[in-house]
Order: structure tokens, then C-alpha cells, then sequence
């Protein structure tokens, strides 16, 4: 415990090793600048990388041996033992906190800008599709690199149903949740004998077939080109400045025309539908079949032998993730006004189950905490234009090390329930 | 004494390799029935056929009165057949009391408070560590956690796969002696089991099964001292 045992030579070590992984990792990015065919050398960018990387892994290494340091390391070294059972009677102290989220979350659309309003309702979407996804992959342990092909055909069955069939938001709304949730039990059936590596295989390849035949099937969805999806309506009030089908929402309500108005009600619609599912979450967990899913995660085959039915247990879970992300969906495509296959391409389901797995899996605050982190902080770091995608990348791999659990561990309150049948 | 499980000349098959063949046996109500054999001589295999996993590929397998060679896995599990698994399987990341009231799955939780009480009679480890996550148990503690598991469905028949994997000798010898006593409260057990010191020991039948046929059967003294099983699993010269 005495300052004694700090050596500065495996410091020095630790911080020439880090520098010269820094050289060879930044030597040639910035070390070569290229001019028009021509190129030139500055070695004093290099330099300076190199100097911060050196003189950083020095203090880290050296903190990490001081007292404080190595109680710190030990914490985070423990961090991955795992789900926290809290007692079946457990009250949380935090309770508070939810009607506090509720309110502001009521008055967000009416002190925030209409640019701030825009990005907090794409961190909603988002954390609708956290959501789904947490059950697929955090609760019932199945994972999905496919799942935004769910949130296409949430966006696409709004975009097609109002093009083809003149269907609005608000039918659109539960028939894409159960289109979504039937496309999840169609991928469900193929994959119910897979685990892991090969299950994270079909489903990518799943989501990009439905890209593709969005892209592909040009009379139907238009391709790339996209298609226009409509606005929500307030009882047959639609948001526009002049509208061919009777009064608009300003006229009505004899208010100035105001383009932000569209979004603060698509945000509180959003954010009712937000609370709603993670109701339904809250209660589907301590519900036999969400008591299934976590069982299915930790033991399939003992769950077999207990008899649980692993067929309808899957498909549920899929099922379920699936609408979830189909509602998102069609939230997404009335926000934007228009959608194209670009939307949803595999990237965007690696940041929903990064989403996933930085906010901790089966966790619903942090997967709350997280969808926000991932949506907003892209939009923060627009200053720094260039580097925010190293910024961010950065940040990934830091909680990684120091937070393999996620941002909030799963704790749950014990099963502790006398009624309920799993058949 | 009614015969409640019976297998008749079942074959298995996986792929073009014949696992079981002909494999006739009987389980009375009330008595242990063991089943020994080496490594890979089909015991774990005949154990899963009666899940349907794998099928079956001729043969008969009647429980009480039904065959249910056909059925799927979890029908099976929730008409009184209980096993506690190979590699014991319980859910790691459960409480102990999570795991039990996992295992009324088929029943429903009406007798759940009730049995739990039962369980914690007869597994007192168990008791000490209701609230303890599963997998921060040792192994033997695990073993019982995966046989009361199993108990808590209130089943016809419980079904045994290696309880004595990778324990130490006196803990196996626990384990046997808590069989012993659920035994006595009138459970008719299925063991299947290498150590079959212990297994012939407790049990009223037994049968050998080598290369996915039943070679000797008898009781479990009779089995004991055959000369022949002697050799091959006692370590007899």
C-alpha cells in the first residue's frame, strides 16, 4: 500500500511499447500528407501523437499502481460476474425518477428547438428499437444482425400502404407492428435449431434480403429512389400548410402555420407509444414468458427437459422484437417524410445491438441510457466533424474494457410468484 | 405393481451409425431402476429417445399405457417425467429458489411454496444458499440443486442422468445417500449412471448395456457380484 511499490520502470515500459504501437498506427495517416499527385512527409504531426500516447500510457500505468489505481482495476476486473438477483419484495428507491423522466419529457417539445426536437425523437426511435431488440437478444440470448430488416418493413409498410392503398399513420400503425412481428416468426421457424455464430449469420442475411428486394423490386417500392411516407394526423388533421382534404391543424386551431408541429406531435405520440412498450417489457419479464426467455438464454436444454416449448418461447421473442422495431419503423419513415433502402443497411443494425450491448444486455435503463448515448452524442460532436466517428469509436472500445457488462448490470427482482402456467 | 415405463426392442439410429438395438427394458412403479455401461455404450442416448431426441427409429416406448416414442421433448417433460440432466444444467445466472421454481414449469406453481419446503428438507445445502445466484455453487451442490429441480414437478418417474459426473467420491456418496431417501418416500427412479459401484448399490434392478445393447440384467446384488460386471466396471481382477 506504500508508495514504494510503484516501479517507473515498467511505466517507462508500458509507455515506450504504446508509443511505438502509436508510431506504426499514426506514423503513415498523418505522417503522409497527400498533395494533388505528390506527397509530402510531416513528421511533426506524428510527433505529437506519438508524445500524448507516451506520456498518456505513462500516468495511466503509473495510477494503476498506486493504491487507488489498483483498487480500481480490481473493481472493474470483478465486473462480469453476471445477473444481480435482487430480492422477490425488493422496492426500488429510484422509483421517483420515472413521473420526474415523464414531465420533462412532456415539456421537451415545447422549449426545445425544432432542430434539438428532431434528434431526441430519432433517440426515441432508437430506443424503441433497443427495446426489441433487448428482448430477441439480451432476454431470450438469440442473436440478431438482422433486426433492421424489421424496421425497414415497419418503414416500408407505412411508405407502401399509404402509397398503394391509401392507408394513414394511424392504420399503419398496428397493421405494420404485425406484419414486422410475422416477417420475425418467418425468420423464427428456419432458425430455431441455430445458436450463436450460425443464428447471427442467417439473420444478416435476412436483413439484406429484404434491402435488397426493397432496392430491387422497382414497381412496387420504387428502388433506390425511395418513396414518401405521410404525416400523422390528429383526427383527420393533417400537419401541412395547406391540405386538399378539408382544414389543416393550424387552421383549426387558428394557430400561424408552424413546419415544427408535425414533429412535436409525432414526439409525443412517440413518446406515449416509448412508455407503453416499456410497460408492456416491465410486465412481460415478470410475466412465465418472460421468466421463459431468460431461461431459454441461460439453458436451452434444461429448459427442454423442464418442458418449456422452446418453438413457441423463440417465436415469441422474435415475434415480439419484431413488432417492436416494425412500430419504430413507422415512426421513422412519418419523421423523415421519405425513406430509400439507404436507411437500413447493416450498419444500422450493428448500432442497434451496439445499442444493446452498451446499455447492458436485457437492461432496460441502460438500454434507455445507451439508444440516447449513440443518437445524440453523433449529433454533440458535430464540432469536431472528422473525428467524431473516432470519438465514438473510442468511447466503444473504452466501455468494452471497463464496463463488459454494459452500462447498467441486469439486476431483476427474484421470481417469486404463486399463479402462472408455462405450457 | 404396474410397469409404468417400458422400452420395447428400440432401435437407434444416428445417421447410418446404430446407437441402441433392440433395447427391451421395464420400470415398475416404486423400484430404481439402474442402467450402467462404459463411455459411449448408448445410456445417455436411450435416456434422450425417451424425449424424442434423437427419434426412435423402430421400436416402442409405452409410459404408462401411452407410446410416446413420438411426442415432442416438452410434452414428454410435462406428464411426470422428470430428469435431471446430464452435466446437471441448471440456470446459472437463477437464484436456487429461481431454479426450483423453474422446475414446476409442467405443475403450475399451486404446491410450489410447499414443495420448496420439501426440497430444503431434504437438500439442507440448498436452503443455506436460496438466495445465492446457482452458478457461484460447487458442483455437488449443483447436482442437487438439478435433482430437486427435477422433484419440484412432482413427477411419476424421475429420470437420472450421471448425478456422480465429475463430483468428488464423498459427495457422490451424499448424493447417493439423498437418492436413497427420495427413493424411500415411494419415487420411482431411472439411473443411469458409470459408477456402477453406487448405482447397483441403491438400486432394486439393473441393467448393462454394452455397444447399444443390453447385455446382462438382474438385481442390482445379482449384478453386483457377476463376475463379468466385476470386471468390466467394479475394477475386479
Amino acid at each position: 500500500m506504500t508508495q514504494t511499490d510503484i516501479s517507473y520502470k515498467k511505466s517507462g515500459t508500458d509507455a515506450i511499447i504504446a508509443a511505438l504501437m502509436a508510431l506504426v498506427v499514426f506514423g503513415p495517416i498523418m505522417g503522409i500528407v497527400l498533395n494533388g499527385y505528390q506527397f509530402k512527409l510531416s513528421f511533426d504531426r506524428v510527433f505529437v501523437i506519438v508524445a500524448i500516447v507516451f506520456v498518456g500510457r505513462f500516468l495511466m500505468s503509473t495510477f494503476f499502481q498506486t493504491h487507488r489505481g489498483k483498487m480500481m482495476a480490481f473493481r472493474y476486473a470483478n465486473n462480469d460476474d453476471g445477473v444481480t438477483v435482487l430480492p422477490p419484495n425488493h422496492k426500488s428507491k429510484m422509483v421517483w425518477i420515472i413521473p420526474l423522466v415523464m414531465v420533462i419529457g412532456l415539456l421537451v417539445p415545447f422549449i426545445a428547438s425544432k432542430y434539438v426536437l428532431t434528434i431526441v425523437i430519432l433517440g426515441l426511435i432508437y430506443v424503441l428499437l433497443g427495446l426489441g431488440l433487448n428482448i430477441v437478444v439480451g432476454l431470450a440470448g438469440l442473436l440478431d444482425l438482422g433486426f433492421v430488416g424489421f424496421y425497414a418493413i415497419g418503414a416500408y409498410g407505412l411508405a407502401l400502404g399509404y402509397n398503394h392503398l391509401g392507408l394513414g399513420f394511424w392504420s399503419m400503425l398496428p397493421i405494420a407492428a404485425i406484419l414486422a412481428a410475422c416477417a420475425g416468426a418467418i425468420l423464427g421457424f428456419p432458425v430455431l435449431r441455430m445458436h450463436g455464430d450460425y443464428l447471427a449469420i442467417v439473420t444478416l442475411g435476412f436483413g439484406e434480403i429484404i434491402r435488397l428486394v426493397l432496392t430491387n423490386w422497382q414497381s412496387f417500392t420504387h428502388g433506390p429512389n425511395g418513396i414518401t411516407a405521410p404525416a400523422p394526423t390528429l383526427f383527420g388533421l393533417e400537419f401541412k400548410r395547406r391540405s386538399a382534404h378539408g382544414e389543416t391543424f393550424h387552421e383549426y386551431f387558428n394557430v400561424p402555420y408552424d413546419s415544427a408541429h408535425k414533429y412535436m406531435f409525432v414526439y409525443l405520440v412517440l413518446f406515449v407509444v416509448v412508455w407503453a412498450v416499456l410497460f408492456i417489457k416491465h410486465r412481460l419479464v415478470k410475466m412465465p414468458i418472460g421468466r421463459a426467455w431468460e431461461a431459454l438464454r441461460e439453458d436451452e436444454i434444461a429448459c427442454r427437459s423442464l418442458g418449456l416449448n422452446h418453438v413457441l418461447v423463440k417465436l415469441s421473442a422474435f415475434m415480439m422484437g419484431a413488432a417492436t422495431a416494425g412500430i419504430a419503423g413507422v415512426f421513422f419513415a412519418t419523421y423523415q417524410g421519405f425513406i430509400n433502402p439507404t436507411s437500413f443497411t447493416f450498419f444500422e443494425s450493428a448500432l442497434i445491438l451496439a445499442i444493446v450491448v452498451l446499455g447492458g444486455m436485457g437492461s432496460t435503463v441502460g438500454v434507455v441510457i445507451a439508444a440516447f448515448c449513440l443518437t445524440v452524442l453523433p449529433e454533440l460532436l458535430r464540432e469536431v466533424a472528422q473525428y467524431r466517428i473516432l470519438l465514438f469509436g473510442i468511447l466503444m472500445v473504452v466501455m468494452m474494457i471497463w464496463k463488459p457488462r454494459g452500462l447498467v448490470r441486469i439486476t431483476r427482482r427474484g421470481f417469486a410468484r404463486k399463479e402462472g402456467v408455462v405450457k | 405393481m404396474t410397469t409404468l415405463m417400458e422400452f420395447k426392442e428400440v432401435d437407434v439410429h444416428y445417421g447410418p451409425i446404430q446407437a441402441l438395438k433392440k433395447v427391451s427394458l421395464t420400470v415398475t412403479e416404486g423400484e430404481i431402476v439402474t442402467l450402467i455401461g462404459a463411455n459411449g455404450a448408448g445410456k445417455s442416448t436411450l435416456l434422450m429417445s425417451i424425449f424424442g431426441q434423437p427419434r426412435i427409429s423402430s421400436g416402442e416406448i409405452i409410459y404408462r399405457g401411452e407410446d410416446i416414442s413420438q411426442k415432442s421433448a416438452h410434452y414428454v417433460a410435462s406428464h411426470g417425467l422428470a430428469q435431471s440432466p446430464e452435466g446437471r444444467r441448471i440456470f446459472p445466472g437463477m437464484s436456487v429458489e429461481e431454479n426450483l421454481l423453474m422446475g414446476t414449469i409442467p405443475i403450475g406453481m399451486e404446491h410450489a411454496e410447499k414443495d420448496m419446503q420439501h426440497m430444503f428438507e431434504l437438500f439442507p445445502r440448498l436452503k443455506e444458499r436460496r438466495n445465492q445466484r446457482a452458478s457461484t455453487m460447487s458442483g455437488g451442490e449443483q447436482q442437487m440443486l438439478a435433482i430437486a429441480r427435477a422433484l419440484m414437478s412432482r413427477p411419476k418417474l424421475l429420470l437420472l442422468d450421471e448425478p456422480s459426473l465429475g463430483l468428488a467420491p464423498i459427495i457422490v456418496k451424499q448424493i447417493f445417500k439423498i437418492l436413497e431417501d427420495v427413493a424411500s418416500t415411494g419415487m420411482t427412479i431411472f439411473l443411469v449412471e458409470q459408477n456402477a459401484n453406487h448405482a447397483l448399490k441403491l438400486a432394486d434392478r439393473g441393467y448393462v448395456m454394452v455397444n447399444g445393447e443390453i447385455r446382462l440384467t438382474g438385481t442390482g446384488q445379482e449384478l453386483l457380484v457377476n463376475p463379468e460386471v466385476r470386471d468390466a466396471y467394479l475394477g475386479g481382477h
